[in-house]
C-alpha cells in the first residue's frame, strides 16, 4: 500500500468515526448518571435534519449546528420527563423515541430531499498540517472534527477531575447516597440526559453538514445504535468509547476503500455488513473481558427509576 | 442544666397502609449517647430519617438549638449540624474513600485536588482513632471499615448531632469496642449522639439516656441507672411480658436428614468464605447456626441448598450425596430464603403463582398446570396458617411482611418435607408472627430435621435442641441447648474465642 | 405549598388503566392533528380520509388484514420474549430470514420434493431459519449476557444486507429483466388467496399463534416458569428454574414467529424474494406488543388497529400528498402517551402535607 493510500485510509477512519465518537460519549454522560437512553438513533436522524435544514434556511453552518443539538437535547428532554418524573420503562420509552424520531424525520424531511446546501469543508490547521502523515490525516478535517478532538480529554477530566463530574457519577452509582449527600438526582440526570441528547444532535449534524452533506431517509444507518454499544465497549469511559468509535471508523473506512477501489475480493453487500458484525464481535469480547476482570462494569443504577419515599 | 441539642415534638408520618410515627416526642441533650430503643418496625428509622432530613413529617416540629428547623432534604438538616449513618451504608461502591467522604461538599466547587483531598481524610481519620486508607475503594473494604467511612463524613461536615441507625449489626465485638470508644471520644468534646438499636446489652452499656419506641409511640424516657432490669426494658419494648421461649416439648430423635463433611466455599468474589464445616441435622431436632450477619451464614446457606457450589467436602441430603450447584426445590424438602420479598415471593404475581412457586412441578400434569387444584390449596393455606390476605387473586406485594412470610412458611411446609432449612425466618416480623412462626417450625419436628440460621440468640435458643456458633466461616462450637454452662460461652464464641 | 408526588398503589387499578388508555388515545389524536396542522393539512379532513382509507370499503378492509399479519406476528414475537424480560428488537432481521429460508427451500428443493410438502416444509424453513437467528443473540445473552438489544438490532442491519446481496446477486433471477429480485416462487409454494382479495392463511397462523402463547403463558408449566423468571429472577433460581435454557427457548420461538411473517410475506404477497420484504413490520411489531400490554389476544386487536393506521396513512399520501411517515409519528406518539398512561395505573397522584 502505498503512503497516500494509507494517508487516505487514516483520514476517512477519523471522519467515518466522528459520528459515532460524539453520539457515544453523549450517551457515556447520560448512562453514567444512571439513565438508559436507547432514542439516541432518533436524536441522531433528528438532528440531521434540523441541522441541515436550519443551516439552509439561515445559510449559517453554526446556526445549523446548535439548532442539531437543541433538538437532540429537546427529544431527550422528553425521554428524561417520562423515565426520571413518571418512572416509566427506559427501554421501551428510547425505543418509541427512534421510532417516532424516525418517523418524524421522514414526514418533515420529505420536501429537503436531494437539496443542496451549505455544508463544512476542510479547514487545515497552520503548522500542524503540515506534519508529515499525520499532519494531512488528523489536521485536515472540517472543524467539527477539531471539536471532537477537544471533546474527549474534556469529557475525561470532567468526570474524573470535577466536583459536577464527582456528583454524575454519585447519581448513576448510588442515587441514594447522592440523595442523602444533597445532590439532586432527578434535576443531575435530566440535565446529563439532555446533554446526551445534544451531543447526538451534534452527531447527527456532523452527518447531514460534513460527512454526506444533504438529507436522505434514515441517513444514520443505524450509527446511534453502534454509538450505544461502543459505550458499553468502552466501558463508560469517554477514552475507551472514542476508541471504539476509531475502531468501527477504521472498518468503515477499510470497507469504503474496498469499493471505491473496486477491490471485488468480498462482495459488496457483504461489505456493508462489516460494521454491524464488527460491533458485534467488540461487543461481546469486551463483555467477555469484563466478566473475567470483575472490575468497570455498568452504573450500578442504569435504568433504574429512584424513589425517595419507601 | 444541660443544653438541649435537640428536640422533636409531635412527629407524625404516614406511609401507604402504616401509621409508622404517631405524635412522638424526644429529647437529646448535648454531650449525651442517647439511645433509640425499639423492636423492628418500631419506628426508629423512620423518626430518624426524618430528623435526619430524608424525610418530611406529616406533623410535628423539629427544634434544633432552641430554633424551629425544617428540613427539606439532607442537606438541610447537615446544615444544621445533624447527620445519620444509616444501616445499609450510603457509600459509592465504586468510588474511593475520599471521594465518598468529598460527595455533597460545598468546597472545592469546581476542580477536584485528589492528593489534598485524601490528606484532609486521613488527618481527620486519625484524629477520632480511625484507621482508614482514602485511597482505597469502598467496595474492596469490610463493613467494619465502611462504617468509619460514614462516621467519617459525618464528622467531616461538622456534625453536632450523630444519628447512628443500628451501628452494631456488622460489626465484631472488637469493633464493637472500638466504635463505642470513638463515640465516647465525640461526645466528650460537646457533641451528641443518637444511637438506634434493638439489642439491650448495648444500651446499657454505652446510654446516658433511653428512649423507648413501640409502634410508632413513645412509651418511655428513662436513664440506665432507672432501669431496674433487661426483662423491663424488653416489656417496654413489647408490651407485654415477653415470653422468652415458647414450650418446646422434647421429640423423639430420627434419622439423619442433611449432613455436611468438611465443606468448604466461597462467596462471589472468590474469597473463602467458611471451611471444614461438618454438622449434621437429624430428624426431630432443630439445629441452629449462630452468628454476627457477615460470617459466611449466607454462603453457606447458599451452598447447602444448591444456589452456589462448594469448592470441597460432601452433601448428603436425606443419605443421598447432593451434586454441587443442583438447586432443591421440591423433593420433600423446604427452604425459607431469608429475603422474602425478592427471593422468596414474585411480588407482582397472584398468591395462587408463588404457592406454584416450589410446588409447580407436581401440580402439573403433562405440561399443564393444575389452576384449580392450586387455587383450592392456595385457600386452604391462606385458612389454615391464619394469612391475612383478601384472597389467592391477591398479589403478593399487598401482604404485610408477617402474611408473606406465613404464606412462604405454609408452601414450603405442604410439600410435607423432611428437612426444612430457615434462613432468618422472622426477621422483621413483630412479636405476634414470631411466635406463630416459632410454633410451626416446632410441630413440624414431628416429620423433619430443621437447620435454623439466625443473627438472634433468642429465637435459637428459644427453639433449638443443638447450637452451632459460625465465625468467620469456622464452627467454634456446637452446643446442646440444655447445658446452660456451655450456653454461656455463645457469646465470646460469636467473637472469635474458641471453646475451651 | 402543596407539591404533587407519586406514590406506588400496592395493587394496580384496572380501572386507572382503561381511563388510561382512552386518555392517551385522545391525546395521540390531538398530537395527530397538530402535526397535520403543521404540514398544511385540514386535521378533521386528514384523518376521515385515513378512517375511509382503511375502512371504508370491505376491500380496504381486506388490505388492512393483509398488513396486519406480519405486525401481528412480529408483535406475538417481541411479546414472547418481553414476557421473559429480553428485548428482542431483531423482528426485521429475523422476519427477513424467515423469507430467505423459505424462499430458498422453494427455489432450490422443490424439484426433489413431492407437490404437497411444499408448503409446510418452507413454512417450517421460515420459522427455523427466523428461530436461529433469533437464537444467535439469545446464547449471547444467556451464556455471555451480552445485551440483547444491540446484538438483535446489528443483526438487523446484516440480514438486510445479505437478503439484498442475495436478490442482486447469486439468487437473482436471469431472466428477470434487470429488476432485481429472485425468479418467482413456484406454484405450490404460494398461499392460496381469499378469491377477491389478498388474505391468505397468514391470517390463520397469526390467530393460531396467538391463541397457543396465550394458553401457553397461563396454563402450561413453562408459561408459568417464564413467568416467574420474568418478575423476578431471583426467585426462579429459588424454585429451581433453569433461566439460561429457558432464555433460549423463548428466543427461538419468538424468532421463529418473526420467521413466519417473512415466510407469509414471500409466499403470500410477493411470490419471490425483492425488495419490499424489510420495510419495518419488526419495528412495528415493538408498538404492537406494547400497546396490548404483551398479551397475546391484544395483539391480535391491536395488530389489526395499526394496519389500519398504516393503510389510512397510505391513502393521505396518494389523495392528500402528505408523507405517509405520518402514520409512523401518530403510532410514536400513541405509545408515548400509552407510556404514561400507564404511570398512571401503578401510581398515584399525592399531594405534599401542609406544613405546620
Amino acid at each position: 500500500m502505498t503512503l497516500s493510500t494509507l494517508i487516505f485510509v487514516l483520514s476517512i477512519t477519523i471522519q467515518s468515526s466522528m459520528a459515532v465518537l460524539f453520539a457515544s460519549i453523549g450517551e457515556v454522560f447520560t448512562e453514567r448518571s444512571g439513565v438508559l437512553n436507547l432514542g439516541v438513533e432518533g436524536m441522531m436522524l433528528v438532528g440531521a435534519l434540523s441541522g441541515f435544514a436550519t443551516a439552509q434556511a439561515t445559510g449559517s453552518l453554526a446556526l445549523g449546528v446548535l439548532g442539531a443539538m437543541a433538538t437532540g437535547g429537546l427529544l431527550a428532554l422528553i425521554h428524561g420527563a417520562f423515565t426520571i418524573t413518571l418512572r416509566a420503562n427506559q427501554v421501551v420509552c428510547g425505543l418509541a423515541l427512534v421510532i417516532l424520531g424516525t418517523g418524524l424525520a421522514s414526514f418533515l424531511g420529505r420536501p429537503l430531499i436531494g437539496r443542496v446546501g451549505v455544508r463544512f469543508l476542510p479547514w487545515p490547521v497552520p503548522i500542524l498540517s503540515e506534519v508529515p502523515v499525520l499532519g494531512p490525516v488528523l489536521f485536515v478535517q472540517v472543524p467539527l472534527v477539531y471539536l471532537g478532538y477537544v471533546l474527549v480529554p474534556a469529557a475525561w477530566f470532567f468526570l474524573f477531575h470535577t466536583r459536577p463530574g464527582l456528583n454524575l457519577r454519585a447519581v448513576g452509582e448510588n442515587p441514594a447516597a447522592a440523595d442523602t449527600a444533597g445532590i439532586p438526582v432527578a434535576r443531575t440526570r435530566y440535565l446529563w440526559t439532555a446533554f446526551g441528547g445534544a451531543l447526538a444532535g451534534l452527531a447527527g449534524a456532523y452527518l447531514s453538514l460534513a460527512y454526506t452533506p444533504g438529507w436522505k431517509e434514515n441517513m444514520t444507518s443505524g450509527q446511534g445504535w453502534i454509538a450505544i454499544a461502543m459505550v458499553i465497549v468502552g466501558l463508560w469511559n469517554p477514552w475507551r468509547a472514542a476508541l471504539g468509535a476509531l475502531l468501527f471508523g477504521c472498518v468503515n473506512a477499510f470497507q469504503f476503500t474496498l469499493e471505491a477501489r473496486q477491490i471485488n475480493v468480498i462482495p459488496s453487500y457483504i461489505l456493508r455488513m462489516l460494521p454491524y458484525l464488527f460491533t458485534i464481535s467488540i461487543l461481546v469480547l469486551i463483555t467477555r473481558l469484563q466478566q473475567v476482570r470483575g472490575r468497570g462494569g455498568a452504573p450500578a443504577s442504569l435504568g433504574v427509576p429512584f424513589e425517595r419515599e419507601r | 442544666m444541660a443544653a438541649i441539642a435537640v428536640r422533636l415534638k409531635g412527629i407524625t408520618k404516614r406511609f401507604p397502609g402504616t401509621l409508622a410515627n404517631d405524635g412522638v416526642d424526644l429529647t437529646v441533650e448535648s454531650g449525651t449517647v442517647h439511645a433509640l430503643l425499639g423492636e423492628n418496625g418500631a419506628g426508629k428509622t423512620t423518626l430518624m430519617n426524618i430528623l435526619s432530613g430524608r424525610y418530611q413529617p406529616d406533623a410535628g416540629e423539629i427544634v434544633v438549638v432552641g430554633s424551629s428547623v425544617r428540613f427539606r432534604s439532607p442537606k438541610d438538616a447537615l446544615r444544621s449540624g445533624i447527620g445519620m449513618v444509616h444501616q445499609h451504608f450510603m457509600l459509592v461502591a465504586n468510588q474511593t474513600v475520599a471521594e465518598n467522604v468529598a460527595l455533597g461538599l460545598e468546597a472545592p466547587r469546581f476542580l477536584l485536588h485528589r492528593g489534598r483531598m485524601e490528606g484532609e481524610v486521613r488527618r481527620l481519620a486519625d484524629t477520632y482513632g480511625l484507621p482508614i486508607d482514602p485511597h482505597a475503594r469502598i467496595a474492596d473494604l469490610s463493613l467494619g471499615e465502611q462504617q468509619r467511612v460514614e462516621i467519617l463524613k459525618v464528622l467531616f461536615r461538622n456534625a453536632n448531632l450523630l444519628i447512628l441507625d443500628e451501628p452494631t449489626a456488622v460489626l465484631t465485638s472488637g469493633e464493637i469496642a472500638g466504635l463505642f470508644a470513638t463515640l465516647r471520644r465525640i461526645v466528650r468534646e460537646g457533641r451528641s449522639v443518637i444511637f438506634i438499636t434493638h439489642k439491650l446489652e448495648e444500651v446499657m452499656e454505652i446510654a446516658d439516656q433511653i428512649t423507648v419506641l413501640r409502634r410508632g409511640r413513645r412509651v418511655a424516657d428513662l436513664t440506665p441507672a432507672e432501669v431496674e432490669s433487661r426483662r423491663e426494658l424488653a416489656r417496654l419494648m413489647v408490651g407485654r411480658e415477653v415470653v422468652l421461649g415458647v414450650d418446646r416439648e422434647p421429640v423423639p430423635i430420627g434419622d439423619v436428614v442433611l449432613e455436611l463433611r468438611d465443606c468448604s466455599g466461597s462467596d462471589r468474589q472468590g474469597h473463602r468464605a467458611f471451611h471444614h464445616v461438618s454438622f449434621a441435622v437429624r430428624r426431630g431436632e432443630v439445629f441452629s447456626i449462630v452468628g454476627v450477619a457477615g460470617n459466611g451464614q449466607t454462603e453457606l446457606v447458599s451452598a447447602i441448598t444448591g444456589g452456589a457450589c462448594f469448592t470441597s467436602g460432601q452433601v448428603s441430603v436425606f443419605g443421598r450425596r447432593v451434586r454441587a450447584g443442583q438447586p432443591f426445590a421440591e423433593e420433600r424438602v423446604g427452604y425459607i430464603p431469608e429475603d422474602r420479598t425478592g427471593t422468596g415471593s414474585v411480588a407482582g404475581l397472584d398468591l395462587t403463582d408463588n404457592v406454584l412457586l416450589t410446588t409447580y412441578r407436581r401440580l402439573s400434569r403433562r405440561g399443564l398446570l393444575r389452576r384449580h387444584a392450586a387455587r383450592r390449596q392456595t385457600e386452604e393455606l391462606l385458612a389454615r396458617f391464619h394469612v391475612a390476605a383478601p384472597g389467592p387473586h391477591a398479589l403478593a406485594r399487598q401482604l404485610s411482611g408477617g402474611n408473606l412470610q406465613k404464606l412462604i412458611l405454609a408452601r414450603e411446609l405442604s410439600k410435607r418435607p423432611r428437612l426444612i432449612v430457615a434462613d432468618q425466618p422472622t426477621h422483621g416480623l413483630d412479636i405476634g408472627a414470631t411466635v406463630e412462626v416459632w410454633r410451626e417450625l416446632l410441630r413440624q419436628r414431628a416429620d423433619a430435621g430443621i437447620l435454623l440460621v439466625s443473627g438472634d440468640l433468642t429465637e435459637a435458643l428459644s427453639l433449638s435442641d443443638r447450637i452451632a456458633v459460625i465465625f468467620r466461616g469456622e464452627i467454634m462450637g456446637v452446643l446442646s441447648a440444655n447445658d446452660s454452662e456451655a450456653l454461656a460461652e455463645i457469646g465470646p464464641m460469636m467473637a472469635g474465642v474458641r471453646q475451651a | 405549598m402543596m407539591r404533587p408526588r407519586l406514590e406506588r398503589r400496592l395493587a394496580p387499578s384496572a380501572a386507572a388503566r382503561w381511563g388510561g388508555y382512552g386518555v392517551a388515545i385522545s391525546l395521540a389524536l390531538g398530537m395527530g392533528g397538530v402535526v397535520f396542522l403543521l404540514a398544511g393539512a385540514d386535521p378533521v379532513a386528514a384523518y376521515a380520509v385515513m378512517a375511509r382509507g382503511a375502512f371504508g370499503s370491505l376491500h380496504d378492509v381486506s388490505e388492512v388484514i393483509v398488513k396486519a399479519i406480519p405486525l401481528m406476528l412480529c408483535g406475538l414475537a417481541v411479546a414472547v420474549a418481553a414476557k421473559i424480560q429480553v428485548w428482542n428488537v431483531g423482528g426485521e432481521g429475523q422476519l427477513v430470514l424467515g423469507g430467505i429460508g423459505a424462499a430458498g427451500v422453494a427455489l432450490f428443493l422443490h424439484p426433489y420434493l413431492p407437490s404437497a410438502a411444499v408448503l409446510p416444509l418452507i413454512l417450517a424453513a421460515g420459522f427455523l431459519a427466523g428461530g436461529l437467528w433469533a437464537l444467535l443473540a439469545g446464547v449471547l445473552r444467556a451464556k455471555l449476557d451480552v445485551n440483547e438489544i444491540l446484538t438483535t438490532l446489528m443483526l438487523n442491519y446484516v440480514a438486510i444486507f445479505w437478503l439484498e446481496h442475495l436478490y442482486f446477486g447469486p439468487w437473482r433471477d436471469p431472466m428477470g429483466m434487470g429488476f432485481p429480485g429472485t425468479a418467482m416462487l413456484p406454484e405450490n409454494a404460494w398461499f392460496p388467496r381469499l378469491p377477491g382479495t389478498r388474505i391468505h392463511p397468514g391470517i390463520a397462523l397469526a390467530l393460531v399463534a396467538a391463541v397457543l402463547c396465550q394458553v401457553a403463558l397461563s396454563r402450561t408449566r413453562w408459561g408459568f416458569e417464564i413467568r416467574v423468571i420474568g418478575e423476578s429472577p431471583k426467585a426462579a433460581r429459588y424454585a429451581g428454574m433453569r433461566i439460561g435454557r429457558t432464555i433460549l427457548w423463548v428466543m427461538f420461538l419468538s424468532g421463529g414467529l418473526a420467521g413466519l411473517a417473512g415466510m407469509a410475506e414471500v409466499s403470500g404477497i410477493h411470490y419471490r424474494l425483492q425488495q419490499g420484504l424489510a420495510v419495518g413490520h419488526g419495528y412495528t411489531g415493538i408498538i404492537v406488543a406494547w400497546l396490548s400490554r404483551l398479551h397475546p389476544v391484544g395483539i391480535i386487536l391491536t395488530g389489526f388497529l395499526i394496519a389500519g393506521l398504516l393503510v389510512g396513512g397510505d391513502q393521505l399520501q396518494t389523495v392528500m400528498h402528505l408523507p405517509s411517515a405520518v402514520g409512523l409519528v401518530l403510532e410514536g406518539t400513541l405509545l408515548f402517551f400509552v407510556l404514561g398512561s400507564d404511570v398512571v395505573s401503578r401510581y398515584r397522584v399525592r399531594w405534599g402535607a401542609p406544613h405546620p
